[in-house]
């Protein structure tokens, strides 16, 4: 354990002279949590006890998708049973707004009804099951207004919650003309609900003298801390935010949570008593956005190689009813449309539809995974149509790397459409490594040869890349703070803006800071993250939880051991490049002192006992702010990503021609975590997002209900109807790998964020399910067709099966 | 019968509770009641899991008596129905693995530094959990902890992949993408045996066996768990307005989900003749509160045309609250059991007072929501015959559910298919029926009349697939396309055809080559393979 060996050696083998320490980086170590997630002793919201005199809220949503309210009656409700309160629009003392950016989302709808589910009244009652019996004994009439359900429809009208977005790049018009070869079409993706396992919930209780503290499951403690302060008619100060852990998130706590935050708090201030509200999975399935849906209109030109020349494309999002996080969700869209892919001349075209559904929001990968989509869908069309394998089309429109830049630097393929230039590219190597593990071409073979015998069942297999930029779109965002406190016993407790919603945020920052003490990890705590803590922190989100976090907490944690490093050298009257903390200890002296008094040791506890007598700060904080990253909202045009994160996935599935049934036999996945801070966390995320991804493109389907009393009602609004993967789902051959690679920018031990980038390695079985359609048309046709057949996603069962008919001429009629 | 407390086993101990309305549910119990809080409530509908508890019952195996343990989804058991069975939550691991603990003297210290005593107190499934890192968030963990402990406590050997798969059916986990989770499962095995000592449980419930039946009154609610057919027969004409409670996986959504009120209820689950199967030369008699989980058990044996719809039918703990008798008395349109049953010649036994009537089950079904059961009368039980071999003679049957998702879905289309030939390959009989293809599941008259008397040959199906195109005019929903479901209903006949082909036979197909993998799952492996 304490090796007392020489100093210099122990200084020679260490990379940072002040530390020695094998230590928790890289290592696979379980979830913080982990022990308390397997005994059901892991506290979420609902599990908290319970403050005395707890009210229960509940919502009263609307049955309307447009309209006005005629009539309200609400006289049943307010003598059901156990209701202590009925809070409308009219009560809210100040702003009666949710909306993040752009202030046009009511908390309590106060005039017109924008979507099916808003909601009209709350109520508050002694428990949960009275405050939802009370609800339902409102009676409403409205006066129905026309509401616009689809893309399409919101095109026709000119709907927008935001205006058109233009971005372009030479001379597409030109290039497109000259082309050699030139194809247009279109297509759809779904949107996507979160389902998190936990359901939104907010504890609000009133303290002395106008402050509030609130418990909210949230990924934006200081966005909710703010709403709720507007709501109120407060100031920051009388606000406090906690969140510990979530069960879930993925981007549906981002401003998701904000109207369950306020309506807990306003209902809390009203009452002067605590109050809870946890939505019921229907109710929130039905009232918080989700992912954003999209359709796709293109016109592509390229040469005999599918070397693309010239892009123009029109991608038109469902933002729902209002703006929420629709801006800079679009946007991202837009800077993912290349996913990795040079091009030269590209016109995009991106639309902002206002629907009268409720409105979407941030979802794990943020508008990226829905930029991506289309340009893997025309790769493969133009594979197809001219008769290469797709994965050649693939690799000759790649980013060019280091050694492709180096052989001809001016006619170099390597800056983006919205003018960063890329230094890091890994994705050529990287998928010619995925190619050659996987066995690409012989499996090629194979599956032809399957199909050739299989009149049934037809395979397919694709391996597509991903490239995603790393940080907030928004510059301000990337900044981050932490708060490091040292105990005179040695134990540390620690805590920073970012939140914990599984995906391992707390158990690598428990690393870092163990590691920079070179203590063990069980002498790290985390206290929960909490506005009165850590103030001014951005929201958890576009995968930046430990790239930021993680370089505040070492900031700190460098100023408090540098504190001790000196008040060791001057206990044992040396200099600091003299001391070195290493497993658990601190040794000070000098090389001539070796085995003498000189050399001084202490463990780490013991060294702090003395500090904090000698009147030494044993606690401070850090910050941290991503460089040389720019942004010009207006032009889209800069470096909004500090640096990308890469992957590839092949995927092999099998159809069934007759049902259109699915399932994923094979995926192979290698993903760039730049060096890896815990691998075990860092392939869990690879993987969750890898499956979520493929629900997303399979048999997630959000189904609104077209016509009838019930038009725009969410037909999908509870697990029975909107169908995630479960286990049978997960392919039995799963190899993930990590790319061996470390990050070029100085982020936190080179590591690189793994959140939401491996979501869009998904977009290998929607190509390999395309592919395997087109075995079956050209199975059923006897003729190799020179475009792949039209599929949307997700791929149910019904919207393959559509496509084969289409394929074989057979069309459905319109999905009604 | 008089009025008691409603007593179960939970936490080593006979719980004793009173006054409770009869739709309370055991996870509100648990939660708002105890505020054990391990169980977590995800969808209040039994569709995620999270609030997954295991439920002990006397059963007997091999003529002896023995402890059944099973998972439920406790957000739609209604909390009377335990009574005199008893409840395990996540929270009873820890003092499973502490009483093994005590009793192995040989144990090693317990070492004191705090994340290892932490994980020295988990039971093995907890700690495989734990060393493949299965939870991320950890929400929905507690449930897969107390599917994969049924699992452990009921089989002895590690599971193969897809038994494993089986087991967590019903459990939805939106962060890991399963694969660490069926890591766990399997590797728990590994670990040093932890088991539950069932003998005072068992004694426990044996002395709660002889307390009275259950029924009190609350609130204007009466509940009634009575003991026998005859008792329930009386009730049922008494009180014919009272909600029978079966398993509770519809009902129990009545109250969380559609916020209805029951009143009088009358609990089937403690009518011992209706949990028998009674086997017969000529049928098999499976009473009305068999569960679906034993009830498939016995079809599958009997049949395995049963086996992929035994395999896609609901998730195991719906499997193991829900029954058959309730399946079918419920009477949807996409209840999944009533087509192969109708293609198997089912009757469904009705019982009023003293006296009992047998109809067809295709008979049963009247419209939407209607069925032929009378004021006062209760279903007893299902009865399906055994076809017998006869010579000359080959009998084939199968049953295809199609959803949109391979686990724990609604049907959009489910068809069940039932043909002799004879030796000259000529139909002798033909029963087909389709459930989500009209307001009730129904047979495919036109089809089947197309069918007997020809040639079983591709020209054939075609035929007949034109036949089917009258039988039906299905609906549009969320689920699916009318479209859509016509098609399918159409192809699951070529599907049919495809795979009664003897394997000579097929190699003269329609595409002149040996149809090798007729089914998506032939190709799964069993077990997880490094590629």
């Amino acid at each position: 354990m304490n090796q007392a060996t020489n100093l210099s050696e122990v200084i020679h083998i260490n990379k940072d002279p002040a530390l020695k320490n094998a230590g928790p980086i890289g290592k696979s170590i379980p979830h913080e949590s982990a022990h308390l997630h397997v005994s059901g002793q892991a506290t979420y919201i609902d599990d908290l006890p319970e403050w005395e005199g707890t009210l229960h809220a509940a919502l009263g949503l609307s049955t309307c998708a447009h309209g006005r309210i005629k009539k309200l009656d609400l006289s049943a409700v307010y003598t059901a049973a156990g209701v202590r309160c009925v809070y409308l629009a009219k009560d809210i003392p100040h702003h009666n707004n949710c909306g993040p950016i752009v202030a046009d989302e009511p908390i309590i709808a106060d005039d017109v009804i924008q979507f099916y589910g808003q909601v009209i009244f709350v109520v508050a009652a002694d428990t949960y099951q009275q405050a939802r019996a009370a609800v339902r004994l409102a009676k409403v009439e409205y006066e129905a207004f026309e509401p616009i359900l689809t893309i399409d429809d919101a095109i026709k009208a000119e709907s927008w919650v935001l205006p058109p977005v233009d971005l372009k790049r030479g001379e597409t018009a030109e290039s497109l003309k000259n082309a050699p070869h030139r194809l247009q079409g279109s297509s759809a993706v779904g949107g996507q609900e979160h389902f998190y396992l936990e359901g939104q919930i907010s504890y609000a209780y009133p303290k002395e003298d106008h402050t509030i503290h609130v418990h909210c499951s949230t990924q934006h403690p200081t966005e909710m801390q703010h709403l709720i302060c507007h709501a109120l008619g407060y100031r920051a100060h009388q606000v406090s935010v906690e969140a510990r852990r979530m069960g879930g998130g993925f981007g549906g706590k981002e401003s998701q949570s904000a109207q369950w935050a306020c309506i807990a708090s306003l209902l809390a201030v009203k009452t002067g008593k605590p109050v809870k509200l946890r939505l019921d999975r229907d109710d929130d399935m039905v009232a918080t956005g989700k992912r954003h849906g999209f359709d796709f209109e293109w016109d592509v030109g390229f040469d005999d190689e599918g070397r693309i020349l010239g892009l123009q494309i029109q991608i038109a999002s469902n933002c729902g009813f209002s703006v929420d996080l629709s801006g800079p969700v679009n946007d991202r869209a837009i800077c993912h449309i290349d996913n990795a892919y040079y091009l030269d001349a590209v016109a995009i075209r991106s639309l902002r539809c206002k629907t009268h559904t409720v409105s979407n929001t941030a979802f794990r990968g943020f508008g990226g995974p829905q930029g991506m989509f289309p340009i893997e869908y025309i790769i493969d069309d133009i594979a197809y149509y001219l008769g290469h394998d797709p994965l050649a089309v693939r690799l000759i429109n790649f980013y060019d790397d280091v050694t492709q830049i180096a052989a001809h630097p001016e006619t170099a393929r390597n800056t983006t459409h919205y003018g960063t230039t890329i230094t890091d590219n890994v994705i050529p190597s990287l998928v010619k490594e995925l190619a050659q593990s996987c066995d690409y071409t012989a499996r090629r073979a194979e599956i032809d040869a399957f199909n050739a015998q299989s009149p049934i069942i037809k395979k397919g297999f694709a391996l597509t890349p991903v490239k995603f930029g790393i940080s907030f779109n928004a510059t301000l965002y990337n900044q981050a703070g932490a708060l490091v406190h040292v105990y005179s016993d040695g134990t540390v407790l620690l805590t920073h803006g970012g939140t914990e919603m599984g995906q391992g945020l707390y158990s690598k920052i428990r690393q870092i800071v163990a590691h920079e003490f070179a203590i063990p990890l069980a002498d790290v705590r985390f206290s929960a993250t909490d506005t009165s803590r850590v103030p001014n922190t951005s929201a958890t989100a576009a995968s930046s939880g430990t790239d930021l976090n993680g370089k505040a907490a070492q900031a700190a944690c460098i100023t408090i051991r540098t504190r001790l490093a000196i008040f060791a050298a001057e206990l044992a009257h040396t200099t600091l490049d003299h001391v070195v903390f290493s497993e658990g200890h601190v040794y000070a002296g000098t090389d001539d002192a070796i085995d003498g008094k000189g050399l001084q040791k202490w463990t780490f506890g013991e060294l702090v006992l003395r500090a904090y007598q000698a009147r030494i700060q044993l606690w401070d904080s850090g910050f941290y702010k991503t460089p040389d990253i720019h942004w010009n909202p207006a032009i889209r045009f800069g470096r909004p990503f500090y640096y990308f994160a890469y992957g590839a996935a092949a995927t092999e599935v099998a159809i069934d021609t007759l049902t259109g049934e699915t399932q994923i036999l094979r995926v192979d996945v290698l993903h760039d975590v730049g060096q890896s801070i815990n691998p075990a966390i860092d392939i869990g995320q690879i993987e969750g997002g890898f499956i979520q991804g493929m629900g997303w493109l399979t048999s997630e389907e959000l189904y609104w209900v077209k016509s009838g009393a019930k038009t725009g009602h969410l037909f999908t609004h509870a697990p029975s109807t909107y169908k995630i993967p479960t286990a049978a789902d997960c392919p039995s051959i799963f190899n993930v790998k990590l790319f061996n690679n470390q990050n070029v920018e100085n982020t936190i031990h080179r590591s690189k964020a793994v959140g939401e980038p491996p979501f869009m390695l998904a977009l290998s079985v929607f190509s390999a399910l395309r592919d395997a359609v087109s075995a079956a048309v050209e199975a059923e046709t006897g003729i190799r067709t020179k475009l792949k057949p039209k599929l949307e996603a997700p791929a149910t069962p019904e919207s393959i099966l559509r496509a084969i008919h289409l394929g074989i001429s057979q069309p459905f009629g319109p999905r009604p | 019968m008089s009025s008691r407390a409603i007593q179960f086993y939970f936490r080593g101990e006979v719980q004793q509770v009173e006054a409770i309305s009869p739709t309370r549910t055991v996870l509100q119990y648990l939660r708002e009641d105890c505020h054990h809080t391990g169980t977590k409530e995800g969808c209040a509908e039994g569709d995620c899991g999270a609030c997954t508890v295991v439920v002990g019952e006397l059963a007997s195996l091999d003529g002896k008596e023995c402890l059944q343990l099973r998972t439920v989804n406790s957000c739609i058991q209604f909390l009377p129905t335990l009574d005199g069975k008893a409840l395990f939550t996540v929270e009873d691991l820890a003092q499973i693995q502490a009483l093994q603990t005590l009793k192995d003297t040989h144990s090693p210290a317990i070492n004191a530094h705090s994340a290892h005593a932490a994980s020295k107190t988990l039971h093995p499934i907890q700690q495989a959990m734990v060393d493949h890192h299965a939870s991320q968030c950890g929400f929905c963990t507690p449930g897969f902890v107390m599917s994969l402990w049924a699992m452990y406590e009921n089989q002895t050997h590690a599971p193969t992949r897809t038994e494993a798969t089986e087991h967590i059916s019903g459990n939805l986990c939106r962060c890991t993408g399963y694969r660490p989770i069926l890591d766990a499962a399997i590797a728990a095995y590994d670990l040093p045996r932890v088991t539950l000592e069932r003998e005072p449980i068992i004694s426990t419930l044996k002395a709660l066996e002889a307390l009275p039946a259950l029924s009190y009154h609350i609130a204007g609610q009466r509940f009634f768990a009575p003991r026998t057919r005859a008792e329930l027969a009386v009730l049922r004409i008494e009180y014919p307005q009272a909600r029978l409670l079966a398993g509770s996986t519809d009902v129990g959504l009545w109250i969380t989900k559609q916020g209805r009120q029951l009143s009088d209820v009358i609990y089937l689950g403690h009518v011992t003749d209706l949990k028998k199967i009674d086997h017969q030369d000529a049928y098999i008699e499976i009473g009305a509160m068999v569960s679906l989980t034993d009830a498939f058990a016995t079809l599958t044996r009997l049949d395995t045309g049963w086996t992929e719809l035994a395999r896609r039918f609901a998730s195991e703990p719906i499997k193991n609250a829900g029954t058959l008798g309730g399946n079918v008395a419920n009477g949807s349109p996409i209840g999944d059991s009533m087509p192969a049953l109708i293609t198997q010649s089912a009757e469904i036994v009705l019982q009023h007072g003293a006296s009992t009537r047998r109809l067809p089950l295709e008979d049963f079904y009247l419209d939407y929501q209607k069925t032929a059961l009378m004021n006062g009368e209760f279903v007893a039980a299902i009865r399906v015959p055994i076809s017998k071999t006869i010579a000359g003679m080959s009998a084939y049957f199968h049953t295809y559910k199609i959803a949109k998702r391979n686990e724990q879905d609604i049907s959009a289309v489910c068809g069940a298919f039932a043909v002799v030939l004879n030796s000259a390959g000529i139909v002798q009989s033909a029963r087909i029926a389709y459930g989500g293809m009209a307001a009730i599941p129904k047979r495919a008259a036109s089809c089947e009349a197309a069918l007997v008397g020809q040639p079983w040959s591709k020209a054939l199906i075609e035929s007949a697939k034109k036949a089917l195109q009258l039988d039906f005019a299905p609906l549009s929903d969320g689920r699916a396309s009318a479209e859509y479901r016509q098609v399918i209903a159409a192809n699951l006949l070529t599907r049919f055809w495809f795979e009664t082909l003897p394997a000579d036979a097929a190699t003269h197909g329609a595409h002149g080559q040996a149809p090798h993998v007729k089914r998506l799952s032939d190709l799964i492996p069993t077990q997880a393979v490094e590629g």
